[in-house]
């Protein structure tokens, strides 16, 4: 029933013209496949992207892309796709505070975007950070400078028509002192992705759940729309499946 | 005998075909060929070898969630660090003790494969619920066969040659010969005194630049083994971001170099926030739990209760090249001493609980049912 791309619950679910995504994982049930989508989504549309990749390496990204059809060393060859492996990167050292380290990186991305503006390229670039619970190790738990990167990036959004997705891992900010990266992000979002694993178990069919939250702030048509959808979700190596729990075929 | 022998029948047979076409064996010792371009070292293991799809992962980083009571977790330590040594791939070992070197004197030594016969025997074990074997013969075989079947994959993939196996079972009482430990690359760090964990992160970073280099550009797989990491006697301790960070540039030194590095950590003194920064840090993430000796109702419900440990949860399986995530038919296993000596894995056989109240499955969590078998109906 579900057609890759296309058609699909997590496609419906999205709308069309989220600024902001914030994918939220956890240990037991890792959304790292939405991001994988929503990045293959903003090349295969002509657009470009710029990829902060903090937990794995190229290697890993080409292959996992590469089964879903999407071929991410061509991008790259093409500069539609900036890749920043930003695995080594650190901004700790003692002459140079993380700030710096920050400000550099955001002006490389913000060089990569008006390069785009201008050319005659007329897709959008999508920003993707993968994901941003590790750039706070890299600031050395200084949420203030994060947050600051974010919102720079966030202006991006308005000033350059770009658009963000970022992964963050719920699970760690569960506690009451530690929350505000997350809800900043929850605040920027347009829309917000959850996975969370099923309460009954580990289960090969289904690999989890999906909570969607569409707060359709950019556009008027979908007042009436919906706002919450909730699905099943199973991964497989060219996508992922979603449909409603019990109507899988 | 003759049940050995029917084993081997049954095995030629029903076998699956995969396991050793996976498995072909690359050129550097003790280090095997998996799909994906994957490649992976044997975790001393062959049962969590096999659990987790080969071994663990080259170029991951695997971590071990310490039971707060029992040093369970040395086990395992062990026998990754004596497999290695067996393999005579590099190893670093790092603890918080005074002379981390000592340690290397309690590696176990590998069994030779010829000894390991009556192997049947230790089905017969569950003496708790003799009494009630007569009526309910039937059954008991029923629940009892998963066991004699994971016995069958165990053992098919690691007799191929004598000379170079890919992973041993090692003699936990039997310490491994002084030679093989003095004349190896090995090397330790104590991290008790250390204030900062920059250290250990040279040391580590030095270790896998010496790593020798192949002519296809791979290099020998390196071991390193991080005892505790985040042990409150370190004067580190405290310095969270430190830990974190250290791991992360871990994680990328040892993914860039081809080796694996195995972090045993006691995650009750994390905060929990920290607890999880962790896992999510692990490309394959463990944890062990131990069990009382002397539980009654655990005894009922747990076949071969006599001869477990503890617990192995697999929480996470490094996962290579792929966003498919690795289930596995059951999560929770239980970690016995064969013949008081290796160590195993078994699937959790569960006794059919009093009344039959449905079908006893293997692989739910076994805390729960545990205190669900005291209610009475």
């Amino acid at each position: 029933m579900e057609e890759y791309g296309g058609g699909d619950l997590l496609t419906e679910a999205m709308g069309s013209a989220a600024r902001v995504v914030v994918i939220e994982d956890c240990v037991e049930a890792p959304g790292a496949f939405v991001l994988h989508l929503l990045l293959k989504r903003a090349l295969a549309g002509g657009g470009e992207a710029a990829f902060l990749a903090l937990a794995q390496p190229f290697s890993h990204y080409d292959r996992v892309l590469r089964k879903m059809g999407c071929n991410l060393s061509l991008h790259r060859r093409n500069g539609r796709l900036h890749f920043f492996d930003l695995q080594a990167f650190s901004g700790g050292a003692r002459e140079s505070p993380i700030a710096d380290s920050f400000v550099q990186l955001y002006s490389e991305i913000q060089r990569a975007v008006e390069a785009n503006k201008i050319g005659e390229n007329e897709g959008q670039v999508t920003i993707v950070v993968d994901d941003i619970s590790l750039l706070e190790v890299v600031a050395h738990g200084s949420v203030d400078d994060v947050l600051d990167f974010l919102h720079y990036c966030f202006t991006l959004t308005s000033e350059m028509d770009c658009s963000l997705v970022i992964l963050i891992h719920e699970d760690i900010y569960a506690g009451e002192e530690n929350m505000d990266l997350l809800l900043h992000l929850r605040y920027f979002a347009d829309l917000v992705v959850k996975a969370a694993p099923l309460s009954t178990g580990l289960a090969a069919d289904v690999h989890g759940q999906l909570s969607v939250v569409n707060k359709g702030t950019f556009h008027k048509q979908s007042a009436k729309s919906q706002k919450v959808w909730n699905f099943h979700f199973k991964v497989k190596e060219n996508g992922a499946d979603f449909f409603y729990p019990g109507s899988r075929q | 005998m003759a049940a050995a022998g029917g084993r081997t029948l049954g095995r030629s047979s029903f076998s699956r075909a995969t396991s050793n076409q996976v498995a072909s064996s690359s050129g550097a010792t003790g280090v095997k060929l998996g799909p994906n371009g994957a490649a992976f070292v044997s975790s001393g293991i062959p049962d969590l070898d096999r659990i987790l799809g080969g071994g663990f992962l080259l170029g991951s980083v695997v971590m071990i969630m310490e039971d707060a009571d029992a040093p369970h977790h040395l086990l395992l330590l062990r026998c990754f660090m004596a497999q290695g040594v067996v393999h005579k791939q590099p190893l670093l070992f790092s603890g918080p003790m005074k002379e981390p070197r000592l340690f290397l004197g309690t590696l176990p030594a590998p069994v030779s494969s010829s000894k390991e016969d009556g192997r049947h025997s230790r089905g017969m074990g569950a003496g708790a619920s003799s009494d009630r074997r007569a009526n309910e013969e039937g059954l008991r075989i029923a629940w009892q066969y998963k066991k004699y079947f994971g016995d069958e994959k165990t053992y098919g993939v690691e007799h191929n040659d004598n000379k170079q196996e890919f992973s041993n079972d090692f003699d936990l009482r039997k310490p491994l010969e002084r030679h093989l430990l003095n004349s190896q690359n090995i090397e330790c760090v104590s991290t008790q005194d250390a204030n900062t964990l920059s250290d250990l992160q040279d040391r580590c970073s030095a270790f896998l630049s010496k790593l020798p280099r192949k002519d296809g550009g791979t290099s020998t797989a390196g071991r390193i083994a991080i005892q505790s990491l985040c042990a409150p006697q370190c004067a580190y301790f405290e310095k969270d971001w430190n830990m974190v960070s250290f791991i992360r540039s871990l994680k990328a030194m040892v993914r860039s170099s081809g080796s694996v590095a195995v972090i045993t950590f006691p995650s009750a003194v994390l905060s929990n926030s920290f607890c999880k920064r962790w896992q999510h840090l692990a490309d394959t993430l463990l944890s062990i739990k131990a069990i009382p000796d002397e539980d009654k109702d655990l005894a009922k419900l747990l076949t071969g209760y006599q001869d477990m440990v503890g617990f192995l949860h697999v929480h996470k399986v490094a996962q290579p090249n792929s966003q498919v995530p690795v289930i596995l038919e059951a999560s929770t296993l239980s970690l016995k001493l064969r013949k008081r000596r290796s160590l195993m894995l078994e699937r959790l056989i569960q006794a059919p609980v009093d009344g039959s109240s449905g079908p006893s499955s293997a692989a739910s969590g076994s805390c729960t049912s545990s205190h669900g078998s005291q209610l009475d109906f």
